[in-house]
């Protein structure tokens, strides 16, 4: 697939002087060690979240919507607030899966399967909230277009909500498809090296019967490159799709041509800094530190600058384009982000999300730790309040002034948020100790080009590779 | 090193004596005065109805009398009737004449004052009596209006044809600075034709701005918000004024065009440099300004694209513009990139690339060509879903008056090398790539076709010798500066520290 030579300034992406049994045995301590009492308090308060959420939601379909603080002018505020937000964080997992893979970014393979974790997980807890909303979910099967007794009622597939269904679950069933894909020569490393009756069992179900032979590893490989081609354009296009929900209406401030490519930028932005708020956790919890290194840690925070970067172009273009239109409803509804009620979360949402990521241009700070788990986490909060923003700000004040009105959310809209958060820690947290959280597979298939140890003795062995192509050049 | 044959040399040479001599041609051919234009339409008449006829219809033809051919007017002026914001809108697409201000005058001040309907309706129709009770008249604004448009066509021909290839050759620096600033490892054996691909941006720009300069000295009227005259009748334009106006403009692409010149010549000094150094210090300097580069482009890029393209559609605005640009300029340009390589190798002048280098290039066409075809979806399907007055009528022009241009740009962009470039073994081989990459170029000179025409010649367009000398002269051109400067320098870019990967890729 790459190269057989590789260039000296290139940094190692194994530190240590690994071999490829030491990867064996780092990846799968985790999973056969047992849990400690920081687990056990971190599960137990992601529970805890998670049955209040539970409770929550509960609470909602019970009683009603109106248990909500939405009200008759802002129809949507946390619910898809929350439903983009985790969207968008999932859409990480798919980006370093996938896109890295086409682009050959080797850096990836430390990070793909927890970044697709993060993805299954987060698009679950997004998933909840298009059904919780509806004022009838025990209706919510009606979305389906399925043959029925009245008279074949079909749905309108005009509607940006519906393709949202679609869009969601085939990136739900794909992601998951990729990711179990990556995972069965783990599973079997699992399998193989399995102590007790029990997880022989378990890993032997899971990992499907995997020998790797030749021809396994060949179509394995066809098959990663194929997803990973499916699965870029099917980012782009669910979060394009999940944009459309707000882009093809006429209100001011949503209907913008802009918000397909930059709500997917946003959401590699978001989804980044998540990933890079779990890693930086892992990487020392699971004593992973020489495969996820400072190294990828930067690389990822370069991708969050990029990326904050674009967000931050797409909102001068959408400030330039509502004062350029000469349209008043636009101008205004832009004026109202700015110095309206919600002033604050505008501007916190600009803090966080254009001038916080530019602080990554100085190397001191994209290669510090702390400083990173900081920013990944400031990030993940601007981009909470940019879709706050994007959605309350333009919503409570529009066409007709005698509809102006304000939004407050209620308990039961912020437990259904923590209930989220619980749930995704709750699943994260029982990945990290059941599942191989590095693709131990792919990272040793760079030992040779990129670790350390190869790399040492790469130099001492004279620069072969070097001196080969001088021949060659003559 | 490379030697400019003599035989290429002379291609350039024709294509570019042919190209003035169809641009020549379209500038004299114009028409100068109504009466020209009155003998072009009644030779065009056969299109059913006649326009002498329209002219005359007594009522209906001052609504109608925004269209400009028969099959046109029945929309027009369906539209017109329809609301005053239908009304502005009819009047935006066409507002080149001074005869359609009353209809945005009439349409905003009823905008800003009645807000209903009917009485803007009413209101627009009174100004409209005003202006027009005199059939004659009208039909003497309509021919002055067709006058501007046909005279507009030769400078909108050679603008397009000029846009295009500077943009041909900033998509591929934008691709060289990438390739720099992400540590490619494959393309350091194509840095020098990228650089000899980039090298056109200096006269392609310079050409470019003398047209805008000729725009502010009034010689043509492709950016309608120059016309004093327009822009005192019309408030939307006034609004904008504060970024429209002349000087702002000029100091605008002034510095947009030098700060790419800039980079482009520190870059390529820096590559040379490399080769002959003792350490990597050239190449890092150009990692660090591929890097500050990119930031200026990505903002330069989305500002050039409101200034040089949407702004002649001054009523017209869309967010996704300045990307949808971008995207149809980059893929042109790698495919440029690709075209170039593969002539210089079957040359046997690219000793080290080889099919997986090509391979790669393939791909990157493939992969912009759809995430173009996603802007182009994502732009044209908002504005057609919400239908709002102002911003659909950008399309509805070009269905009504540009259908095949269209969508055929759609089947050129988007089908053709979708269905080609997908498979493996197809992206290897030199003549698929080559076809694919001809209909790609020709695919996205139309995409330009269409952004700039329809607000400049309105339904007045055809590919004549104006449009195809142009486009000659300036591939002539553009082939002549870029083959000139792959002779300056080795084709290998010696010391790059990332060379041997790049030597050495295989896919």
């Amino acid at each position: 697939m790459s190269s057989h030579y590789e260039a000296p300034i290139r940094k190692p992406l194994i530190i240590g002087d690994k071999n490829y049994h030491d990867v064996t045995v780092d990846v799968a301590a985790p999973v056969e060690g047992r849990a400690n009492k920081q687990w056990w308090i971190a599960f137990s308060i992601a529970l805890a979240a998670f049955l209040w959420g539970v409770a929550c939601v509960s609470y909602t379909v019970g009683t009603g919507i109106g248990t909500w603080g939405s009200n008759k002018t802002i129809g949507w505020a946390w619910d898809i607030t929350n439903f983009v937000w985790w969207v968008g964080i999932g859409h990480a997992g798919t980006l370093i899966s996938a896109v890295l893979l086409l682009f050959r970014q080797k850096w990836r393979m430390a990070i793909n399967r927890s970044a697709e974790a993060m993805t299954i997980f987060s698009v679950i807890q997004a998933a909840m909230f298009p059904v919780f909303h509806m004022g009838r979910p025990w209706l919510a099967y009606w979305v389906m277009p399925i043959p029925n007794q009245f008279g074949s009622l079909w749905v309108n597939f005009n509607s940006p909500l519906l393709w949202d269904v679609f869009a969601i679950s085939t990136y739900l069933s794909v992601s998951l498809v990729f990711w179990w894909t990556g995972l069965l020569p783990d599973f079997a490393m699992l399998r193989d090296r399995a102590i007790t009756p029990f997880t022989k069992k378990v890993y032997s179900i899971l990992s499907f019967g995997w020998s790797g032979r030749a021809k396994d590893w060949q179509r394995f490989e066809e098959v990663s490159l194929v997803l990973a081609g499916l699965a870029t354009p099917l980012v782009l296009s669910v979060h394009t799709i999940v944009s459309f929900d707000f882009a093809t209406s006429v209100i001011p401030g949503w209907h913008t041509t802009i918000l397909p490519p930059y709500f997917v930028a946003g959401a590699i932005f978001s989804g980044f800094a998540m990933v890079n708020t779990l890693l930086i956790i892992m990487r020392k919890l699971s004593n992973l530190e020489a495969y996820i290194t400072i190294q990828h840690i930067e690389l990822m925070n370069i991708i969050i600058m990029i990326t904050g970067s674009i967000v931050g172009i797409a909102y001068i273009t959408e400030l330039f384009v509502a004062w350029y239109s000469g349209v008043e409803y636009e101008q205004y509804a832009f004026l109202n982000r700015a110095t309206g009620p919600y002033w604050w979360s505008y501007a916190l949402m600009m803090t966080c999300n254009v001038i916080s990521p530019q602080v990554m241009w100085f190397k001191k700070i994209r290669t510090s730790i702390y400083v990173s788990f900081v920013i990944s986490i400031v990030v993940n909060i601007g981009m909470w309040f940019e879709r706050f923003v994007i959605i309350v700000t333009s919503l409570h004040r529009d066409y007709l002034p005698s509809s102006w009105t304000m939004f407050q959310p209620t308990f039961v809209d912020a437990g259904f948020f923590i209930g989220t958060i619980g749930f995704f820690f709750v699943l994260f947290l029982l990945y990290s100790r059941s599942f191989p959280v590095i693709a131990q597979a792919e990272v040793k298939s760079i030992m040779k080009t990129s670790s350390e140890t190869y790399k040492k003795l790469r130099e001492q062995g004279g620069h072969d590779n070097h001196s080969h192509s001088e021949n060659n050049h003559h | 090193m490379y030697t400019f044959s003599s035989r290429l040399k002379t291609i350039a040479l024709v294509l570019m004596v042919l190209g003035i001599l169809g641009i020549g041609y379209s500038f004299f051919t114009a028409p100068k005065t109504v009466e020209d234009v009155e003998k072009i339409l009644a030779a065009d008449s056969h299109h059913g109805g006649g326009h002498a006829d329209a002219a005359h219809h007594e009522p209906a033809a001052h609504d109608a009398h925004a269209a400009t051919t028969e099959e046109t007017h029945a929309p027009a002026a369906e539209a017109a009737h329809d609301t005053a914001h239908a009304h502005a809108v009819a009047a935006t697409e066409t507002a080149h004449g001074e005869h359609d201000t009353v209809h945005t005058e009439a349409a905003v001040a009823a905008h800003d004052d009645h807000g209903t309907a009917e009485a803007a309706h009413a209101d627009a129709h009174a100004a409209h009596g005003e202006e027009a009770h005199d059939a004659h008249a009208e039909h003497q604004h309509h021919l002055e209006h067709v006058l501007g448009q046909l005279q507009n066509k030769p400078w909108s021909a050679v603008y397009v044809a000029a846009l295009f290839f500077m943009l041909i050759s900033l998509g591929a620096l934008a691709f060289y600075a990438i390739q720099n600033a992400a540590q490619a490892g494959w393309s350091p054996v194509l840095f020098r034709v990228m650089e000899g691909v980039s090298s056109y941006l200096i006269p392609g720009a310079i050409i470019v701005f003398l047209i805008l300069v000729a725009g502010t000295m009034d010689l043509h009227k492709i950016f309608i918000w120059m016309d004093k005259d327009v822009v005192a009748e019309d408030h939307l334009i006034q609004a904008k004024s504060g970024y429209l106006n002349k000087v702002f403009f000029l100091i605008r692409a002034a510095i947009f065009m030098g700060g790419w010149i800039l980079y482009r010549q520190y870059a390529r000094k820096n590559s040379l440099a490399q080769d002959d150094a003792t350490d990597n210090s050239f190449y890092k300097k150009n990692f660090k300004a591929s890097a500050g580069f990119l930031v200026f482009f990505i903002v330069t890029e989305s500002i050039m694209s409101w200034d040089w393209i949407m702004s002649v559609d001054p009523h017209w605005y869309s967010t996704l513009f300045g990307w949808y640009v971008f995207a149809s300029f980059f893929v042109s340009g790698i495919t440029v990139i690709a075209m170039i390589t593969l002539y210089l190798k079957s040359l046997g002048h690219l000793e080290y690339v080889n099919t997986s280098h090509i391979h790669d290039l393939a791909k990157f066409m493939f992969g912009i060509s759809v995430f173009w075809t996603y802007l182009w979806f994502s732009q044209f399907m908002l504005i057609w879903y919400a239908d709002i007055p102002e911003e659909i009528v950008y399309f509805k022009m070009r269905i009504e008056n540009y259908n095949l241009p269209f969508f055929g740009m759609v089947a050129m962009n988007f089908v053709f090398p979708v269905l080609i470039l997908i498979n493996t073994d197809f992206k290897r081989l030199s003549w698929i790539v080559v076809m694919a990459g001809i209909v790609i170029l020709c695919g996205h000179y139309i995409d330009f076709f269409n952004m700039i025409m329809p607000a400049t010649v309105g339904d007045q367009w055809f590919i004549g010798a104006g449009e195809i000398g142009a486009i000659l002269f300036f591939l002539g051109l553009f082939i002549f500066v870029v083959f000139t400067a792959l002779t300056k320098a080795p084709l290998l870019a010696k010391r790059n520290p990332l060379i041997e990967e790049s030597k050495h890729f295989h896919y």
